[in-house]
């Protein structure tokens, strides 16, 4: 089926979000969208998907126009959508969610969950994957939860599929996977369109690729162009794209852990005798496959955690066992994971969320009352420094664009003063214009002597940041190595293979 | 910047399978266990009585007879106590290697702790323990909870938080007794009752889906609403024409054959009226409905996560009025009960808060009908024990006894329930952008 979208401009107040965009994506076809953090991809696609209603414009679908109400009528003609934030029930199997809104039945509303089992079996089995119908997703990694969005999209015959950032939560490996799967949906005709801010990723599977800055397209660019071309396009200046840094002026080991065991409630021990020092001045990165324990070393080291055992030692203070605010008020900066869920508060405003971890005394709270101006002109400053794209300091954090979010947790981290930081996914999702900015920040911040831990997923960010990369793998620490260390050693490490054996 | 290929590539899968295991302990269990060990000790040895305790199974009329049991009441509850004492012992030598108490201790457990009670309470007492009686009241007294419940059940699984159950019962009562009397026919009064539900619903519908009023607040806003006005009705109208306007024919109780020979059992459960047989069935069908059906597959997946329901293209304010609209009705049916089943007329405030205990029942429940029902029984059985035992004489303040369902909650929730968690969106309005 061919897509095509004619002027499409939608506003919000007085914001523009997509300015008169037009794109066309033949059947068989990928077509990349580039642009930076708020440039306005995902509200170009929820406007595709009838989430949204374009204020001018129309969707033409093989050359007919639609007026979808709802994403009911977009799905039934034909597009598809695998959202940045996931649609799906976490409480339900996968087959439920697969089927929901779509359902067999054996007439009379009994829901026929053979069918819609068998459904699953035979798509999955389609693109080789393997899922288990009765599996609740909640309980499944990332990469296979993005796989039930993809079966769900096609379980519908989905002719265009959009895919929005699918890649921000992927493991290279996963990655590699999910690449292979649009190829083959291109094999069989589909029109995808597919967003990304890894210039890799595009370079390796578009056909067609159009650049979007704050809301207007600025042009067309080909896969043939290198990395900076495109990053320059994108942000429009030249983008460094490795990290800068010079050799590390170390000061004492600041950061002790030993021995640390993180269990959950089921008894499962997610970080397993793990040890290790980080020195002042110096960037340890904890690399991995996703969901091998580093969200929960990162998480204990703030007190996040309920059953931990071990020991953390900060400066020579023991920190298991106390509680969150303590650590904070220690000067631990904390980036989480995941910021929807525990970096922010979603219907605050982004001055608001600018001072959340710091509601305890000066410079912004006196004799219990928030000092209103201190914080505006903070947060005035904050938003200005680290370029977050928002309407104003007092818009709704949840109104920002995904990258700008994560802005907005990195400002308030970095602008304190840190005896230790902590960083989990810094870049995920953010575009190579602030992944740039992001990084010179943390690379700052250690020049300063403080000790900073990094969890990420990402192995050039993994190799380009630290000092020092410590792998883990099931709950342990696979091996602690320079950051020198060949990519394939650090990837067979990943995969649970010991530093020596890798090496060799 | 280079590409990466991964030559051995891990796996996403099952990280779980790989990781090491430790046993997780509950100390709940154990530590209830000894409270009320130390509880029902502190009870027998501070008010000591003398004399046997008659326990009675079965009615004169039962075609099977069980005969009665009369044993020493102080003897059996010490005995009992004790048995209890060495259950709670076992459970701490069991925490003690790092295991905790299974299920079926509990049950052992609140079995003998009742045993132990009833002996206590009814010793030395000249008339017998009804325990047939104590079952079947405690199914009677259960009726409008278990409605109240699946209510509470269906419209929070749909995102709505229903704290309008009592006024909902209690408008289902009103109607019910008006109608009812008109009529001389139940039918009408019960078929009265759920339309009232149902319109009491509809407002709660119109301010918390369409409106977006806090639905905690619109919830108990129209308890205060409906009491008023039943209230004001009942001494303005029905009181001063009560033969016309308040006095019903009830349900006559329909004995089914075979069931209600069964031993105990038979005559409390099947010996019953048609809104009773009602609730046995609509605690399946509200369960199947929910579990099996698409609608009950829409319903879940409006009240865990609207917007992802959206995005497949179901109307999630539609759903949910529905989903209200029908837990309503189910409600109607409790509020009937009171009127066209127990007694034949409108009372002021009848209801006195089974709303709020059939509430208590969803959580208790954890947001299951079957479980909720369950909990709703456990209810019906503890305010059921008052009655039985005022029968018998036992010396235990009624004040007390009118808490006991709320102990008998506190103690199951802290000792027994795991946590409970309810749907994601429960009580949060939808907002499309
Ligand atoms: N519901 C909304 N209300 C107001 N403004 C919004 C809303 N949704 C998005 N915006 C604004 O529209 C702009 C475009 O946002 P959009 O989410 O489309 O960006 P994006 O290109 O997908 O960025 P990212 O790469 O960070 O995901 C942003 O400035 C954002 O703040
Ligand atoms: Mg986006």
């Amino acid at each position: 089926m061919k897509l095509e979208l004619r002027d499409i401009t939608k506003r919000f107040g007085p914001l523009v979000a997509n300015d008169h965009i037009s794109l066309t994506v033949e059947p068989g076809e990928i077509h990349c969208l580039l642009g930076e953090n708020g440039a306005g991809k995902s509200t170009l696609m929820n406007v595709l998907y009838g989430l949204y209603t374009a204020d001018e414009g129309e969707v033409l679908l093989d050359g007919e126009v639609q007026h979808f109400r709802g994403p009911g009528d977009a799905m039934a003609a034909g597009i598809g959508m695998v959202h940045q934030h996931f649609m799906l029930i976490p409480v339900f199997t996968v087959a439920e969610n697969v089927m929901l809104g779509n359902e067999p039945t054996h007439g009379a509303g009994r829901l026929d969950i053979d069918a819609a089992r068998a459904k699953v079996r035979e798509i999955a089995d389609r693109f080789g994957f393997h899922v288990d119908p009765d599996a609740v997703v909640e309980d499944l990694p990332v990469g296979v939860q993005q796989r039930i969005e993809i079966i769900k999209a096609l379980s519908r015959d989905a002719k265009v599929l959009i895919f929005d950032e699918p890649t921000a939560v992927l493991t290279p490996q996963e990655t590699d996977e999910l690449m292979a799967i649009m190829r083959q949906l291109k094999a069989s005709g589909a029109a995808i369109v597919f967003i990304t801010h890894k210039l890799r990723e595009v370079r390796e599977v578009a056909d067609r690729i159009t650049v979007i800055r704050r809301g207007a397209v600025v042009g067309e660019a080909t896969p043939d162009m290198s990395d900076a071309e495109l990053a320059a396009m994108m942000v429009g200046r030249q983008v460094e794209l490795t990290v800068r840094k010079d050799e590390p002026r170390h000061t004492d080991a600041l950061l002790e852990v030993s021995d640390l065991e993180v269990t959950d409630a089921r008894g499962a021990v997610l970080v397993d005798k793990v040890s290790f020092t980080v020195r002042g001045g110096e960037v340890l990165v904890v690399a991995g496959v996703q969901g091998n324990g580093q969200t929960e070393l990162a998480e204990a080291l703030l007190g996040l955690q309920a059953n931990v055992s071990g020991s953390i030692r900060l400066d020579g203070t023991e920190i298991v066992g106390r509680s969150v605010r303590d650590i904070l008020n220690l000067g631990v900066g904390f980036v989480p994971e995941d910021r929807n869920v525990d970096g922010l508060v979603g219907d605050f405003t982004v001055a608001e969320n600018l001072m959340l971890d710091r509601l305890s005394g000066p410079p912004f709270v006196t004799g219990g009352m928030i000092r209103l101006g201190t914080r505006d002109d903070f947060a005035a400053k904050a938003v200005e420094e680290f370029d977050v794209r928002t309407q104003g300091i007092h818009e709704p954090v949840s109104r920002l664009s995904g990258g700008n979010q994560q802005k907005v947790v990195l400002a308030r981290e970095l602008s304190r003063d840190l005896r230790l930081l902590v960083a989990c996914q810094p870049t995920r999702g953010v575009d190579v214009g602030s992944i740039e900015f992001i990084h010179k920040r943390i690379v700052e911040t250690r020049d300063a002597g403080v000790p900073v831990v990094v969890v990420s997923t990402e192995l050039d960010e993994a190799v380009g940041l630290g000092d020092r990369i410590l792998v883990m793998y099931r709950g342990r620490v696979v091996g602690i190595v320079p950051s020198t260390t060949p990519r394939d050693v650090l990837g067979l490490m990943m995969a649970g293979v010991p530093a020596e054996e890798a090496a060799a | 910047m280079t590409t990466t290929t991964l030559t051995t590539t891990p796996s996403s899968g099952s990280v779980e399978a790989d990781l090491r295991h430790v046993r997780v302990v509950s100390r709940k269990p154990a530590i209830a266990y000894v409270v009320v060990v130390a509880l029902l000790a502190l009870l027998l040895a501070l008010a000591p009585r003398e004399g046997d305790t008659n326990f009675r199974f079965s009615a004169e009329s039962d075609a099977i007879r069980i005969p009665d049991v009369s044993v020493p009441g102080m003897t059996v509850a010490w005995i009992c106590v004790a048995l209890t004492a060495v259950i709670a012992l076992a459970a701490v030598a069991l925490l003690r290697v790092h295991r905790s108490a299974p299920l079926w201790m509990s049950a052992v457990f609140a079995l003998v702790g009742f045993v132990a009670f009833l002996s206590w309470a009814g010793a030395g007492s000249d008339r017998d323990f009804p325990v047939t009686r104590l079952v079947g009241g405690a199914v009677l007294l259960a009726v409008p909870l278990v409605f109240g419940a699946l209510g509470g059940v269906i419209g929070e699984r749909a995102g709505v938080v229903n704290i309008a159950i009592e006024s909902q019962l209690l408008a289902g009562a009103f109607f019910a007794a008006v109608v009812g009397s008109l009529t001389k026919n139940p039918f009408a009064g019960l078929f009265a009752a759920i339309l009232a539900g149902m319109l009491v619903a509809l407002l709660l519908g119109v301010f918390a889906i369409s409106y977006r009023v806090d639905q905690v607040i619109v919830g108990v806003v129209l308890n205060v609403l409906v009491i008023g006005l039943t209230s004001f009705l009942y001494s303005e109208v029905l009181v001063p024409q009560a033969q016309r306007l308040n006095e019903t024919v009830r349900f006559t109780p329909l004995r089914i054959p075979v069931l209600a020979e069964i031993p105990v059992l038979g005559p409390a459960l099947f010996n019953q009226s048609l809104v009773v047989y009602l609730m046995y069935i609509a605690v399946p069908v509200v369960w199947f409905a929910l579990y099996r059906t698409r609608w009950g597959l829409r319903v879940r997946s409006v009240g865990e996560h609207p917007k992802a329901a959206d995005t497949v293209g179901i109307k999630v304010e539609r759903t949910r009025y529905r989903a209200v609209l029908i837990a309503g009705g189910v409600v109607g049916i409790g509020g009937a009960f009171y009127t066209v089943v127990s007694v034949s007329s409108f009372g002021k405030e009848m209801t006195a808060g089974a709303g709020y205990i059939a509430l208590a029942a969803v959580i208790f429940g954890k947001w299951d009908p079957v479980r909720a029902a369950f909990a709703a029984l456990l209810f019906g059985f503890a305010s059921n024990l008052e009655g039985a035992l005022s029968v018998v004489g036992a010396p235990v303040p009624s004040q007390f006894m009118l808490m006991l369902p709320y102990v008998v909650t506190l103690l199951a929730v802290a000792g027994l329930v795991g946590r409970s968690r309810a749907p994601a969106a429960d009580g949060v309005a939808y907002v499309k952008e």
